[in-house]
């Protein structure tokens, strides 16, 4: 499985935010994007999975699902943790599984390796910022997909939870699958390569359109 | 369809919990149908004549409440990027998404239409007929409310948006809706006719409403 996008260019509310940015990723590996505060990382991450509209060049999947769109192949971490506050841990969990297509209805294995297995009933109403960020975590493990986008993963994390996010990212890479990840500090992942996008120089429209 | 049937059970209990929609249409229906008969008085033929059109305009509004929550929630919090990482079509998300918005918004409104009936001096048969019309138009409101509701879902405070938005499409749903309980009980024109054209205005609805809703989602998504 290969991941890679060629030339890629994002435009928001008229600005143009990166340009010319291409990568290639293959299964087992992970890919760091770093940068300052609006350089584009998220919204990097945000036309991977399908959800903002490509301004210019391409992704393209080799070995995946030729049916399924990259997003449809791909878990999604974003800022938000898609989480119900009125509905329980469990409840929350069960649903995105369900609704992602996992193939067994267990949800106490993915919970007790994020920890919350003992909070199973509770309403996500009163878990904390770090705990929500768990159980998003946990939608990853407890639906199988090859590719995870992960926009700060750490953030909220303790530094237990991120060893532990840490370990979980490493199997997912062992078992082929490939990661995405915006970040801005290490995330201590041995091998993972990085991409920076403040070092990419924007396309200078002015002299374009001059020549 | 495994994903679709998780969509149902999660919106359906997220509705009739704490800070849910479900019981507040169905309050706000009670409310509004109760003052009536306060503020025009005790005219029993009065409140017989226009009773139907009393509760249809109530169950109207009652249903736009919850709506405007419906995809904004969803958008707010995430679960609406990760809905377009699924694998169920779009289209049918939004469909039953507004099934689930119907069975626990407007069955509530057909089970309590007939006891506000009884206060609106309605006898047996027109509160049989009403409860009739509710039951085949209530769908068509929800439905494209759909529209509405994902039209304005990137909006802070959306909902007067969407009341804008989604009355004008609802008034053939009311005119129809009230004119074939008004037929059940006066006359002259059969119940059949604006009863048959309800229910192609709600068949219509079904079909039309996921549809647009999906596109303005997927629109505004960015």
């Amino acid at each position: 499985m290969r991941l890679s996008a060629f030339d890629l260019a994002c435009r928001r509310g008229g600005r143009d935010v990166f340009g010319g940015i291409g990568f290639a990723v293959a299964g087992g590996e992970g890919l760091m994007v770093a940068g300052p505060n609006g350089s584009g990382k998220s919204s990097l991450l945000r036309m991977v999975a399908g959800l903002l509209r490509i301004a210019a060049g391409r992704i393209a999947l080799e070995g995946g699902d030729s049916e399924l769109t990259v997003g449809e192949q791909a878990h999604y971490l974003g800022h938000q943790d898609a989480l119900k506050a009125s509905l329980s841990v469990g409840e929350n969990l069960r649903f995105w599984s369900g609704f992602l297509g996992a193939d067994s209805a267990d949800i106490g294995g993915p919970l007790a390796a994020v920890g919350l297995d003992s909070l199973v009933d509770l309403p996500a109403a009163y878990l904390s910022a770090g705990q929500r960020r768990r159980l998003s975590i946990a939608r990853l493990l407890a639906v199988k997909r090859p590719i995870w986008l992960l926009d700060e993963p750490t953030s909220a994390l303790d530094t237990a939870a991120q060893e532990g996010l840490r370990d979980i990212m490493r199997v997912h890479l062992a078992g082929g699958g490939l990661i995405l990840a915006a970040t801005h500090g290490p995330i201590g992942l041995d091998g993972a390569r990085e991409l920076r996008l403040d070092r990419v120089p924007l396309p200078l429209k002015e002299t374009a359109e001059q020549q | 369809m495994n994903a679709l049937g998780a969509v149902l059970v999660r919106d359906m209990r997220i509705a009739v919990r704490v800070g849910g929609g479900a019981l507040m249409g169905v309050l706000f229906f009670l409310v509004v149908a109760t003052l009536v008969p306060f503020a025009l008085g005790p005219d029993l033929a009065l409140l017989q004549r226009i009773g139907p059109a009393i509760l249809w305009l109530a169950a109207l509004l009652a249903s736009l409440l919850a709506l405007d929550r419906l995809f904004a929630a969803d958008h707010e919090d995430g679960s609406l990027d990760l809905i377009l990482t699924g694998r169920a079509p779009l289209e049918l998300v939004v469909l039953v998404k507004g099934i689930a918005h119907w069975l626990t918004t407007g069955v509530p409104l057909i089970i309590a239409a007939p006891l506000i009936g009884l206060m609106l001096n309605l006898d047996a048969q027109a509160a049989g007929a009403l409860v009739l019309t509710l039951l085949v138009g209530t769908p068509a409101l929800t439905f494209i409310g759909l529209i509405g509701a994902a039209l304005a879902v990137t909006l802070r405070r959306g909902g007067l948006l969407l009341a804008v938005l989604v009355l004008p499409l609802a008034v053939p749903v009311l005119i129809f809706g009230v004119a074939a309980a008004n037929a059940a009980v006066t006359g002259p024109v059969p119940f059949g006719t604006p009863f048959t054209i309800l229910c192609a205005l709600t068949l219509a609805s079904l079909v039309v409403g996921p549809f647009a809703a999906a596109a303005a989602l997927r629109q505004e998504i960015e």
